[in-house]
């Protein structure tokens, strides 16, 4: 296994699913931090089998609300002095703005420009968020 | 309820409601009472999609409260053909007029233009979506016929998959205590479970047999089959008189029964059920116009006097 120095101070995102991990990296746009960046793909886990980690070497605000929506299992360390200081668990966001898009054909978002429309959580399960405007269900279906 | 909007029919709290159907029973009471209530106040009605029941409900409640209107019921006339956004539009309206009634096609206009706007903004149908007003059409006629609200074995028959109005009142009619629905329709226009699912308090029955539960309703909801939500036309004419009421079904209905319809309708009540004193559909019409003066006076804040 490829080993990658410990971290003294910064975020690790852990317990990505597998395959998850370049998704969330372009999502949080890590490919414009001036910090050092690491991610890990196929990290064997005991829990996961296979996992994915994200490493910043330095305390940025990151988006949890897009990483809750890609990946709700993931967890996001803080790194002081070479050890865990707080543990963040990551929940499904009960409300996002501007990440989704209504697929609703008939829904007004689709022919007035809205900045960041308004999802609410329809179905933890699912994934599904209702649009605020129309009320339609959308899946998140990930940044492309 | 001064400024406030009304999108969907739950803006309004059970409470809320009650204030707007008793300030209705006063106007129902002495209607000349309210004839200069909204006297010097302008309502705005733009139709982006014409209909003009609606349209001729919101304009004749507010003259009837001495109030004047402008608008437009053709989209093409309108500035938005021109191609300036909603908002736009709305926020200018709003330095002419006090409240704007909007109606249009697509879904969740009402509120995208709602939040352009400093003035009480009423969603007078929004595409599919919503179209707060007929659901208080609804509740105010059952409350005046019925005399309650509460405790009824309603019947909703028809197209329950697309009918909006239908699912408006379901939701609406849950927030009351002893409520029980029967849902009567074919198997392709069932009620979507995701309506059934927000049921809470009240408890129903599905069937496809309109005749067997007559005796049962204290209220039957008709409702017309559209056809645009169909995409074969097949499917549609033979769907589209699945149920008639007739004077034959009337037989088994109760004495105090009551038949309501949002209009217009096609072919699902038959002309000689008219007569029947349980028809009550015209009434509702009247009720409509009714229950839109109040709210507007309630969002307008303008004086109830006693
Ligand atoms: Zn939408």
């Amino acid at each position: 296994m490829i080993n990658v120095s410990k971290l003294k101070k910064g975020l690790v995102i852990d317990h990505i699913a597998a395959g998850s991990g370049y998704r969330i990296f372009r999502q949080l746009k890590l490919d414009e931090l001036n910090d050092v960046v690491i991610l890990m793909r196929n990290v064997p886990s005991r829990k996961m089998g296979k996992k994915d980690v994200i490493k910043i070497e330095n305390h940025i605000n990151l988006d949890l609300e897009v990483l809750g929506l890609i990946d709700p299992h993931a967890t996001i360390n803080v790194i002081e002095n070479g050890n865990r200081a707080k543990k963040i668990a990551l929940v499904l966001p009960k409300r996002v703005e501007g990440i989704l898009k209504c697929k609703n054909p008939r829904c007004i978002t689709q022919y007035e420009k809205v900045e960041a429309p308004v999802f609410y959580l329809a179905n933890e399960e699912e994934k599904t968020y209702r649009c605020s405007y129309c009320d339609s269900p959308t899946q998140f279906e990930g940044g492309e | 309820m001064i400024g406030r909007h009304l999108i969907e029919p739950r803006d309004c709290s059970v409470e809320e409601l009650e204030g707007i159907f008793q300030l209705a029973e006063k106007i129902i009471e002495a209607p000349e009472t309210y004839a200069e209530a909204c006297k010097g106040k302008l309502l705005a009605t733009l139709f982006y999609e014409p209909s003009t029941r609606t349209r001729f409900s919101f304009e004749a409640a507010m003259l009837r409260l001495g109030g004047s209107i402008i608008g437009f019921d053709d989209p093409n006339a309108s500035s938005a053909a021109k191609g300036e956004t909603l908002s736009d539009t709305i926020r200018t309206i709003c330095a002419y007029a006090d409240a704007i009634v909007m109606r249009h096609p697509r879904e969740g206009s009402a509120k995208l233009a709602a939040e352009s706007s400093d003035k009480p903004l009423i969603n007078a149908g929004d595409g599919g979506h919503q179209h707060p007003t007929q659901t208080l059409t609804d509740l105010l006629t059952i409350r005046q016929e019925k005399g309650r609200l509460e405790n009824l074995t309603i019947g909703v028959c028809g197209d329950l998959k697309f009918g909006r109005t239908i699912h408006s009142l379901i939701r609406a009619m849950d927030r009351y205590a002893g409520i029980r629905f029967v849902f009567i329709s074919p198997d392709e226009l069932q009620l979507p479970s995701y309506v059934k699912d927000e049921i809470t308090y009240a408890s129903y029955e599905e069937t496809k047999n309109l005749e067997a539960v007559m005796g049962e309703l204290d209220i039957l909801y008709m409702s017309r089959v559209q056809r645009e939500r169909f995409v074969s036309e097949e499917e549609y004419l033979r769907l589209k008189d699945i149920y008639v009421l007739d004077a034959e079904k009337m037989k088994k209905a109760k004495p105090d029964a009551m038949i309501l319809h949002p209009l217009p309708r096609v072919n699902e009540i038959s002309v000689e059920v008219d007569q029947d004193p349980r028809a009550k559909y015209f009434e509702q019409a009247h009720y409509g116009m009714i229950v839109r003066m109040a709210l507007l006076m309630k969002v307008l804040g303008v004086k109830e006097n006693d």
